[in-house]
């Protein structure tokens, strides 16, 4: 029904913004990653794999991408061990109230990011909310000071800003689940236990996998909790990338590790939703 | 039905465990959130308990702070320009995607919606590539275009979704009667999706006032709110920051009740965002 110019009128535009605005800065990245520096900082436009041989050779790169995954893993798993009861209780228990306790699980995102990380350094501070707290209550008599500046500071942070984004597809997924099916299983005798784990989990899966996929991938790339919370030890890949686009001065090789970041987070998006298919029951 | 369901659990041992679970998590989610807030009134500063010395001092502060108000209007400024932006651009594609075949359609689809599941850091540096190869000086309109790209996944999303559930027929009938496509676009298509529209602007600009990762990279010489903070945050903490947080915070609550009171009285359901998330996940 709708004629051939009227197609162009809605594709083009957005095509070629899109084209010039994502695609074109993706294949500059690529390039650059190609790239090297010379030492009087100057950009070389000579084709080499010495950055990506540098990212495998030099140990201090690996390993703050391996201590990054394993940060962002731990955030996964919190953030699902967190949502997935809430998820459960609003989608089964929670009644009439189901769409305010909703919202009261969206109000946080409202407050921004930063803020929310700055507040948890005004908890976890020498002088912060908690260890005066601790104090006054005369639990203990000095203030502990492992609880900032570390990797479990930042874990703790990023698990508070993604628990709702991992609540939100599993409650999407819990949400569709046919009520007549836990009926069914209720009927036949199944007790709730076994409901719960033979009927309602595997149908959650999807929103489980989406969920951990979310929080995974953006803690993953995050920044700017470490840099506020983590002190040296809690250091992630993307303070690194910030470091050779800034002060380091090398864009290629900083080029080169967010292409390897890109790479991950594609291939981890393109297994989850193999996965999330695998097990949808439609 | 979700009687029986309940009746099977209420008194049970897992249930009161489970709302247990749940109060935490709520306690866990709301604690910075009430701390931030309770020391903005604190007159011993950030930190220190039990909280004494109720004060309005901080926001007198902060009212007098010309840096941090022409930030907030440099925010509001790159929060609109990305909503047109995003809107213009948006608007076109999700309606592409939803009638218009053409060749790369799955590549497209896939990398309008990128920038919302990918870390910040990497739209950030890469448009930061873009503009110094195009040698263009890095300012608020820089920030304004990443914004706007980046954001150009919201708009698509929720009006999409919006497409799915629009009655073609309508369209049909104005076009059968004589209209123009750009007559039935403005006064078919643009008036029934008018809540995902005001959706998408919404989630837009509130997306684009937060927005630090991409801004980061593409500042030039103004800030914008989250930047001006980010950098007293280094220099050391002000209570300050617990006030202009409360009342952004205040602000944007308020926002969000008037436009779910719409959306109820027009829809009877709240879900918004809801297709966002659904539709980045299941692509």
């Amino acid at each position: 029904m709708f004629s051939r110019s009227y197609r162009a009128a809605i594709t083009l535009p957005p095509l070629i913004w899109v084209s010039v605005f994502l695609l074109l800065p993706y294949v500059l990245m690529f390039c650059y990653s190609f790239w090297t520096v010379s030492s009087s900082q100057q950009i070389l436009h000579t084709w080499t794999f010495a950055n990506y041989s540098e990212l495998v050779t030099r140990q201090v790169y690996w390993q703050t991408l391996l201590r990054s995954m394993w940060i962002a893993a731990r955030v996964m798993i919190f953030s699902l061990l967190l949502g997935y009861p809430l998820a459960y209780f609003l989608s089964f228990h929670a009644g009439r109230k189901k769409d305010l306790y909703y919202q009261l699980v969206i109000i946080p995102l409202w407050v921004s990011y930063l803020v929310r990380a700055y507040a948890w350094k005004t908890i976890l501070g020498t002088d912060g909310v908690l260890n005066t707290l601790l104090q006054y209550v005369h639990l203990t008599q000095h203030p502990l000071d492992f609880l900032l500046y570390s990797p479990l500071a930042v874990v703790l942070t990023l698990t508070h800003i993604y628990t709702p984004f991992t609540f939100l597809p599993i409650y999407a997924a819990l949400e569709h689940i046919p009520r007549n099916l836990v009926e069914a299983s209720h009927d036949l005798g199944a007790s709730p236990t076994q409901t719960f784990w033979r009927v309602i989990f595997p149908l959650s899966i999807p929103g489980v996998i989406a969920g951990g996929t979310f929080a995974f991938v953006l803690s993953l790339g995050d920044f700017l909790a470490p840099l506020l919370l983590g002190g040296p030890s809690g250091i992630m890949i993307s303070n690194i990338v910030v470091s050779l686009f800034g002060a380091a001065y090398n864009w290629p090789l900083g080029a080169a590790i967010s292409l390897c970041m890109l790479g991950l987070v594609t291939a981890l998006l393109f297994l989850s939703e193999r996965l999330e298919k695998k097990w949808s029951f439609s | 039905m979700e009687l029986l369901v309940r009746n099977d659990f209420s008194g049970a041992r897992g249930s009161r465990w489970l709302l247990a679970h749940c109060l935490a998590v709520f306690a866990f989610l709301y604690l910075p959130i009430a701390v931030l807030i309770i020391y903005s009134f604190n007159g011993a500063g950030v930190g220190g308990f039990p909280p004494r010395d109720f004060t309005l001092k901080w926001y007198r502060i902060l009212i007098d702070d010309a840096a941090i108000w022409e930030s907030v209007g440099n925010s509001l400024l790159v929060a609109f320009a990305a909503m047109v932006i995003a809107l213009a651009f948006g608007i076109p594609a999700a309606l592409a995607l939803d009638r218009a075949q053409f060749p790369g359609k799955a590549l497209f689809r896939r990398l309008v919606l990128l920038p919302l599941i990918l870390p910040g850091i990497i739209t950030g540096l890469s448009l930061l590539m873009l503009f110094n190869a195009a040698q263009w000086k890095l300012s608020l309109l820089t920030i304004m275009l990443g914004h706007g790209t980046a954001l150009i996944s919201v708009a698509t999303t929720e009006v999409f979704a919006g497409l799915q559930k629009l009655d073609r027929a309508q369209e049909e009938a104005s076009l059968d009667l004589g209209a123009t496509y750009w007559q039935t676009f403005w006064r078919i298509t643009i008036p029934n999706l008018k809540l995902p529209i005001i959706g998408a602007a919404l989630l837009i600009f509130t997306l684009s006032m937060d927005e630090i990762a991409v801004s980061f990279f593409l500042i030039g010489r103004d800030n914008t709110l989250p930047l001006e903070i980010w950098g007293r945050l280094r220099r050391g903490i002000t209570p300050e920051i617990n006030a202009i947080s409360t009342i952004i915070f205040v602000f944007s609550l308020v926002t969000i009740v008037a436009w779910y009171r719409l959306r109820m009285r027009r829809e009877g359901s709240v879900d918004v965002g809801a297709e966002l998330i659904e539709s980045t996940t299941k692509p």
